[in-house]
């Protein structure tokens, strides 16, 4: 341990199991779906208008891409931001991101009967709750950013961020206590969570806004690693800590908000991924961590998703009381187990 | 002519220390004058409160200066940017670390991070100098603890060697006795006046043992209400600054033994 330990059979594992997940996770749903013809799928060799092609390639495959790029995503923000906010636990929804993001959903979903009949049922299209999502994890994000830039203590962006989130939740039960059954309705299917129902176009939005999330937390590895002896200390060591710890930030929302736009507010991955991870890789340094992260996050969030399908079954449980019956008894474990979180 | 002509590697002058907010400013302390040159051990001594630590502060760059100047090997701190600096100004400070999950070598190989790219992928020759570094403060045995195992005199030897990893002409601590016992307070202020004989670094502690200070420092700088004095220790005793330090109702100072004693 200590020197440049590589974790290079951890590495080969997690990244197996990836893809043995993926593969499982494919054939198991609704209908079971042979291994052979999903390999035929993916290369072409089955008729490209046989049932199965279709299933696989319009629904299951988009689906396995999103859960990857979910789990994953909301891994690595969870970790950004316990490092960032020096607490074991903060999550990607601390910032109050997912709250900034049900916010814009719920004044569309739920505030759409202020507008009147028409122009409100125009109003709720897919897209609409994806831009209302983005547009309000991004204004929430603009508040953190401008105050972090007054208030120097991480503490308190923290608070600030638990903050937003009661106004939203007190926002979102006023205007619950206004709208009609459907209205409630639909948005509590939103809150469950979905990562299906994803068209390719819409993929390649996600997986653009994603990407760039990833690069920008690559490029704070090192910041990231200085951050983990406190502000004073990283400073000394030549860290530009302003222009870090902003790009740590616009990197999270950028990931979390995309995510939640996507496929709602999705619980417990973002803090339990990183706490599982360090359980395996027993390092801090984040050049090792967030790739292990990012596989970890992937797997998991396969597994939770095809449990959620509940295979060879009509059924399709909300991934958000999956990921949190999952993700919440990993936290009391650890808890247990160390009696004390780190980071 | 080479006697008298030392390396001066740290120089204030003129320097007025304390805090400003858009309305007023608060002057902790004002004409602070000194020179402190290489491979010298510097300790900086006065009572709670005096300002020690708002100096400490102002010579490593975290809260600017209100007047005067700070030259750190003849450039104006002002106009050194962060990683300068980083290259030439190390850092042991009394505030806990963020993470004690990190593992001694990991923390060790953080004081190599000016040096290294932009992944902080570490050269043989950063694995060459952490390893000396973690040698001279006898804690290479340590290497694959994590930081929650140690206590706190073992911590606080891997940040000296932190420190010393970071490669850096000055080494600036916050008080690194405080929290340890006597023995350890010793064994510190030992370790730190061996490690500028060995590798040539000036190392500047606040502190307030002050009779381990008179016996191991090269040059003290003492703080007082309304001067701050920097000279030998001997020096020092003769012109009766430690006398003045404190109030006399409970301890007096002895200028024979160079220590205090409590009044009868």
């Amino acid at each position: 341990m200590g020197e440049q330990k590589t974790y290079r059979f951890q590495f080969t594992l997690l990244a197996f199991a990836l893809l043995v997940c993926f593969v499982v996770n494919i054939s198991l749903g609704s209908i079971s779906i042979p291994l052979k013809s999903i390999f035929g799928s993916f290369f072409g060799s089955v008729e490209s208008s046989s049932n199965w092609n279709v299933i696989i390639m319009d629904y299951r495959l988009p689906k396995a891409i999103t859960a990857i790029m979910v789990g994953s995503g909301l891994g690595i923000s969870g970790l950004l931001m316990q490092t960032l906010f020096r607490n074991p636990l903060a999550g990607p929804f601390v910032l109050g991101i997912s709250s900034g993001a049900s916010l814009g959903v719920a004044l569309v979903i739920l505030g759409s009967g202020l507008f009147g009949g028409l122009f409100a049922t125009a109003l709720i299209t897919k897209w609409s709750i994806v831009i209302a999502a983005s547009l309000g994890s991004f204004l929430v994000l603009l508040a953190v950013l401008a105050v972090s830039n007054k208030v120097r203590d991480t503490m308190a962006i923290l608070i600030i961020g638990l903050m937003f989130g009661s106004i939203t939740a007190a926002i979102v039960s006023v205007l619950s206590y206004f709208s009609s059954a459907e209205q409630l309705q639909q948005y509590i299917f939103w809150g469950f969570g979905s990562l299906s129902n994803l068209s390719w176009s819409e993929l390649l939005i996600f997986f653009c806004i994603y990407a760039i999330g990833l690069i920008l937390s690559v490029a704070s590895i090192k910041g990231l690693n200085s951050l983990l002896l406190g502000d004073n200390y990283a400073k000394s060591l030549g860290l530009n800590l302003k222009q870090t710890r902003f790009i740590i930030i616009v990197a999270t929302s950028l990931i979390a908000g995309t995510i939640t736009a996507f496929a709602g507010p999705i619980a417990f991955i973002g803090l339990a991924i990183p706490h599982l991870t360090r359980q395996i890789f027993k390092t801090t340094n984040h050049k090792i961590l967030l790739p292990a992260v990012f596989l970890f996050g992937g797997i998991v969030m396969l597994i939770c998703d095809t449990i959620a399908q509940v295979p060879n079954s009509d059924y399709t449980l909300p991934i958000n009381a999956i990921t949190a019956l999952v993700g919440a008894p990993v936290v009391i474990w650890l808890l247990v187990r160390q009696r004390k979180m780190m980071f | 002519m080479k006697e008298n002509k030392q390396h001066t590697i740290l120089k204030a002058h003129q320097l007025s220390i304390g805090y400003k907010t858009k309305k007023a400013e608060t002057v902790i302390a004002s004409q602070i004058n000194f020179e402190l040159q290489k491979g010298q051990l510097i300790g900086l001594v006065g009572a709670n409160g005096i300002g020690k630590s708002t100096l400490l502060r102002t010579l490593i760059k975290v809260q600017p200066e209100l007047s005067g100047s700070i030259r750190l090997n003849n450039k104006d701190l002002k106009t050194t940017t962060t990683l300068e600096l980083a290259k030439q100004l190390s850092i042991v400070l009394t505030e806990p670390l963020s993470s004690k999950n990190l593992s001694v070598f990991e923390l060790v190989a953080l004081g190599r991070h000016p040096y290294t790219n932009w992944i902080g992928n570490l050269t043989e020759n950063d694995t060459t100098i952490i390893k000396k570094a973690m040698t001279l403060v006898n804690i290479l045995e340590l290497k694959d603890k994590k930081c929650y195992e140690l206590s706190d005199g073992q911590l606080q030897k891997v940040m000296i060697a932190r420190a010393l990893a970071q490669d850096t002409d000055v080494i600036v601590l916050d008080e690194p006795t405080s929290h340890l016992d006597m023995y350890h307070k010793a064994y510190i202020l030992k370790l730190l006046q061996k490690l500028t004989k060995e590798t040539g670094k000036t190392i500047l502690f606040s502190s307030h043992e002050i009779d381990l200070a008179i016996q191991l420092c090269d040059t003290m700088i003492v703080m007082q209400k309304d001067n701050v004095v920097c000279n030998q220790p001997c020096h020092l005793i003769t012109e009766g600054v430690f006398e003045s330090l404190f109030p006399k109702d409970l301890i007096v100072f002895d200028d024979k033994t160079g220590s205090f004693r409590v009044t009868k």
